[in-house]
């Protein structure tokens, strides 16, 4: 870790205007940055610290919709009533993601701008080539150690998991995220590698996320975020899915359905083809995992990740079939 | 509060404090509070900060360090490279044998063969400044291909271990002849030692005299080779180790980063303290080698074994030795007419792998208990059944008799206490909704280690006791079960007895590993105080001063701190009365294990090398712990997860010093050996021989939500072959036979049999 200035912004236009100065990076939980800077990983300038900011930490949940603060802690969210009954997937997610310490830390802001677990990413010192760290270095996961690597959105440039969980059931449900200036959805925040394997948000210099607000609906009242990993807790996903699903009055037509993927896709992947193939189909489990296969269209594997193109179908029909059962 | 609680409530604490009694451990408020001060946590005056700068490629030479940049650095006090480090001697190996005398041991390499190995060091004012500074040091390489994995055709020199060769019978000709047949492979994994408290220490010189405060499973021998790398008299170096926070056989050794924080506090002339990051605690050392073992049985129809042979194959780094001996209980478990088990080792591109946690004895359980459960399973006998068919009566190897060996207590005991008689026998025919549920059995042994300790035992002027060992505890119970056997022994109460370890300055002790030290230094201890008593005693009856000098009686009895007739009919006295009546302010004895007319070389011999340790079949005995673990898993149909959902096990480690105590260590070791058989793997970059997994959230341990209720019942009783007080090993036994009693599990849950660990999901989707 090397020196760098501190900086403590106490209001978003504050923040804002330091977060535009060159080698700024925000420090709110600290749980990505602070890991980061002591692997080598990123070396700011200046850190500014927006955690003091007031206001910036509310939870407010409608039937109409969710908004919640960047500076809001992951604990908090999880555990919110309302977040749990009107959207289980987003509690899910929180409560399975990371440990009760760093969820205690982290924030929601923060929580969206977590980066790859990829371990050659994290280790410059021994792997220093890698094109999200070093564009046009290359990329030393491939041929690698690659069991944990993405089988969906890869390039040539890049095959790295994004490992989060909150924002896969974000996406599953059209959250977006506040920039301030700009608004986007969170699956547009995200970006996959493609041959800019450095960018992975559509964040600009000065802008700071401020909040987060999901749209209520009935698929996300009857959501659920199923996670799969070799440790019941503190482990990232092997594979992971979010789905929400609204039936018709027949009680088993899918009306709407919303399908999101974690740990196999190199940002937070929503499986469109397999909504679109249940949307008016009468639920039953035969249909429902022919459906989910859909969901591994295009999936290109590096060996030892070649077992998440058959989990992520499975926790997708496990993700429907508990949600019909619950009917 | 009646007078019958009172009663009750001190026989309730006399029952706690007695040898065998379930005293809490002594040290826990203190570790509790954070009272407990390690060995790094030293105050020193004028400390300097030393950080390592490690090689990042498994194979070549380091052509040039550039340290200018770090030279410069804000704190910086030194940066030293292999050319610049003070040159040592080499020590000489555990056994006390010199190696390579006439060369020097440079402690930073410039000539590297794993990856991580130590090449530069930097020290500052400041931790943060050194490890600001150490970014700054940059080397050039002339690399060479790696090799780094076991048996993949790059691998490097294949060395037979023929001291390990064991043989009976015509194994070959009774494996062809015999009309059932077997042959698996099975392989285990590099897995670390992981303990909470990484590696480091702290350095100080006062002329030609060392201190070394450093946590560490073996004072005595640490001491010696700081001695021998210095070139300084052994009496001279003062290792100080308080409290360990996990060891698992990790520590019982100085390491190269040792040598460079001393060596650095003697050049600069400044304390110096050096820890390991939690990276380098993945690479600095090694833990568990990577192994892989052939077995081939042979059986008759009705299961017994005809014939076992064996060939087992562990990784070693390019320099130095150590075998993970993969066929160590292979030869005990099971009765075999015939029988030929062989080692190899394989030299790779790796740090020297450690013993850890029942070393040798682990993965040879994964590879005979996985056996015989295949056995049984093609031969449609309960897997309990077989092993009960081929149950050893005496040590099939050794010719010996057990000098106790309650396994078939144990099989009884555990699948009584497990239900294992309502097991349905067909693989995949138990089920909970998606999850598999599969119930396995599997058996352990850990051989009974012995060697010699002393200790030293003072009574004080106050009534209160003191115990002195350079003996350790690393969070098995030392402080305590010596603190009970000093209290029982005297007659006083616990909270009287205080007992000081980890400091080589205190009576001596060897290594604490391979569940060797209780059994050894509750002996001393007696011992010592039974001296102590003697003297007290003798004393108080020769005295003419005293009430008991007119008693006639050829003895006293001290009991709740007051001595007294054996009767209890004539006067008492409190010790601390007894003591200021004799005008004494203490009485010392040191006690020891040792036979009589043992000399000063052979003591010193037996405290700082592991020459002198006795084999566990000296004499008419073959002395063994044993177990039989049973597990219950659920393996999710779609995701091939594993879950351990319950364990019973059931061990014999003799007659237990302290219950509570013996049940931690084994459920510890039981804990391990789930995350052994289902998460845990140092996973390398074959391209580079680098660990990729090096830090806590990539490498798995179990979490508490992956461990279930675990069970443990003592089928054990007082061993007299085995030590003083008629203990045998705990700490390493529960381990051992786990990683098999999940895998078999796992195979009864889906019918599917993973010979490879650890059993991930993808082996079973």
């Amino acid at each position: 870790m090397r020196d760098f200035s501190y900086l403590r912004a106490d209001n978003i236009e504050a923040a804002r205007n330091a977060a535009a100065l060159p080698g700024a990076m925000l420090l709110a939980g600290g749980t990505t940055l602070i890991d980061l800077a002591k692997c080598g990983v990123v070396e700011p300038a200046t850190v500014i610290d927006i955690s003091h900011i007031e206001g910036l930490n509310a939870i407010d949940v409608t039937a109409d919709r969710a908004l919640i603060g960047a500076l809001a802690k992951m604990s908090h969210v999880a555990d919110h009533a309302e977040v749990k009954s009107l959207f289980p997937a987003v509690s899910e997610a929180l409560w399975q993601a990371a440990s009760a310490q760093l969820r205690n830390m982290a924030t929601i802001g923060g929580n969206l701008m977590q980066r790859t677990r990829c371990p050659y990413f994290r280790d410059p010192a021994n792997f220093p080539a890698c094109n999200k760290r070093e564009p046009g270095s290359g990329c030393s996961a491939i041929g690698g150690v690659t069991r944990g690597h993405a089988v969906l959105g890869v390039s040539e440039a890049c095959i790295a998991t994004y490992p989060g969980d909150l924002a896969v059931a974000l996406v599953a449900f059209d959250a977006e995220v506040d920039l301030g200036e700009r608004r986007l959805k969170v699956e547009d925040f995200f970006l996959a590698p493609g041959a800019t394997a450095e960018q992975e948000h559509d964040i600009r210099p000065g802008e700071v996320i401020t909040a987060i607000e999901i749209p209520g609906s009935a698929a996300a009242r009857r959501s659920t975020y199923i996670k799969v990993r070799d440790r019941q807790s503190y482990e990232f996903a092997a594979a992971s899915a979010a789905v929400g699903l609204e039936l018709e009055g027949d009680g088993r037509t899918v009306r709407d359905i919303r399908v999101a993927l974690g740990g196999v896709a190199t940002k937070p992947w929503r499986a469109r083809a397999v909504e679109d193939a249940l949307k008016g189909k009468a639920l039953d489990e035969a249909t429902i995992r022919e459906a989910s296969e859909l969901a591994m269209q295009g999936a290109v594997d590096h060996g030892a990740n070649h077992y998440k193109i058959a989990l992520a179908p499975r926790v997708i029909a496990r993700a429907i079939l508990k949600l019909g059962e619950t009917a | 509060m009646t007078v019958h609680d009172v009663k009750h409530a001190a026989s309730d604490s006399a029952r706690l404090e007695a040898v065998g009694g379930r005293l809490s451990r002594v040290d826990g408020p203190a570790k509790i509070t954070g009272a407990a001060r390690y060995a790094v946590e030293q105050q020193l005056e004028g400390l300097a900060h030393a950080v390592l700068v490690d090689s990042t490629i498994a194979a070549g030479k380091v052509v040039s360090i550039e340290t200018q940049a770090a030279k410069a650095a804000r704190g910086v006090i030194a940066v030293l490279t292999p050319d610049t480090i003070m040159k040592l001697s080499v020590a000489s190996d555990w056994f006390g044998n010199p190696l390579a005398p006439q060369r020097t041991f440079c402690p930073l390499a410039r000539d590297v063969t794993y990856c991580g190995q130590h090449i530069a060091v930097v020290i500052a004012e400041t931790f943060e400044q050194a490890v600001s500074a150490a970014a700054l040091v940059m080397a050039d390489y002339d690399q060479a291909p790696a090799l780094v994995e076991l048996g993949d055709g790059t691998a490097g020199e294949i060395i037979s271990i023929e001291g390990m060769t064991k043989e009976w019978g015509n194994a070959q000709a009774a494996l062809a002849e015999a009309p059932v047949h077997l042959s698996a492979v099975y392989n285990t994994q590099r897995s670390a030692h992981a303990a909470i408290e990484p590696h480091g220490l702290i350095a100080r010189w006062e002329g030609d005299r060392l201190t070394i405060w450093e946590p560490s499973q073996w004072l005595d021998g640490m001491a010696r080779t700081y001695a021998e790398w210095f070139g300084i008299p052994f009496e001279n170096v003062r290792l100080v180790s308080p409290y360990i926070g996990g060891g698992f056989g990790s520590k019982a050794l100085a390491l190269a980063h040792s040598a460079v924080a001393a060596a650095a506090a003697k050049m600069l002339g400044r304390p110096v303290k050096l820890m390991l990051t939690r990276s380098q605690n993945f690479t600095s050392y090694g833990g568990r080698a990577t192994t892989r073992q052939t077995i081939d049985l042979g059986a008759d129809k009705a299961g017994r074994i005809q014939s076992i042979i064996h060939r087992g194959v562990s990784e070693v780094s390019l320099e130095g030795m150590w075998v993970e001996a993969v066929g160590s209980i292979t030869s005990i478990m099971y009765d075999t007419p015939n029988f030929s088990s062989r080692q190899d080792v394989v030299r790779l591109n790796t740090v020297l792998p450690n013993p850890k946690r029942a070393p040798g004895e682990n993965p040879s359980a994964f590879g005979i208990e996985c056996a015989i459960d295949e056995l049984a399973h093609e031969l449609g006998l309960d897997p309990l059944e077989i092993r009960l068919i081929n149950y050893a009566e005496q040590d099939p190897h050794a010719k010996k008799a057990w000098s106790t060996r309650q396994l078939r207590e144990a099989f009884a005991v555990g699948a009584e206490a497990f239900g294992w008689a309502k097991r349905s026998p067909a693989p995949r025919s138990m089920r909970a909704g998606h999850q598999l549920i599969g119930w396995g059995v599997a058996a352990g042994a850990y051989p009974v280690q012995r060697a010699h300790g002393e200790a030293v035992v003072k009574i004080m002027f106050d009534g209160s006791v003191e115990v002195e060992s350079s003996s350790i505890d690393m969070g098995q119970g030392t402080y305590t079960i010596l603190a009970q056997t000093a209290a029982e022994t005297l007659g006083v109460p616990v909270s009287q007895v205080s007992v000081k370890l980890g400091d080589s300055h205190f009576a001596r002790a060897g290594v604490t590993g391979g569940s060797r030290l209780a059994g050894i230094m509750t002996g001393a201890v007696h011992k010592a105080a039974s001296q102590a008593l003697d003297e007290l005693i003798g004393l108080a009856l020769s005295d003419p001063r005293l009430p008991f000098h007119g008693l006639q009686a050829n003895t006293l009895a001290v009991k709740d701190g007051r001595i007294g007739s054996p009767r209890g009919d004539g006067p008492e006295l409190s010790i601390a009365e007894l003591m200021s009546m004799l005008g004494r302010d203490r009485i010392e004895a040191k006690g020891d294990t040792l036979p009589a007319g043992t000399t000063a070389e052979e003591r010193y011999k037996n405290y700082t090398t592991i020459a002198m340790s006795i084999p566990h079949t000296e004499g008419d005995y073959s002395r063994h712990s044993w177990c039989a673990h049973f597990v219950e898993v659920k393996v999710d149909e779609d995701f091939g997860t594993v879950r351990v959902s319950r364990v019973v096990s059931a061990l014999d480690s003799g007659r237990l010093y302290n219950p509570k105590l013996a049940e931690s260590q084994w459920k510890g070791g039981i804990i391990m050996g789930i995350g052994e058989a289902l998460l845990e793997e140092g996973i390398v970059d074959r391209r580079h021989g680098r660990t990729v997994n090096s830090n806590f959230a990539d490498y798995m341990l179990p979490t508490n939500a992956d461990i279930p209720d675990i069970q443990t019942i003592s089928v054990g009783i007082p061993d007299p072959h085995s030590s003083a007080l008629g203990g045998k090993g705990v700490g390493e036994l529960g381990i051992v036979g786990v990683a098999p009693a999940i895998a078999n599990a796992v195979f009864h849950a889906t019918g599917k049999r993973v010979r490879d660990l650890p059993i991930t999901l993808e082996k079973l989707i």
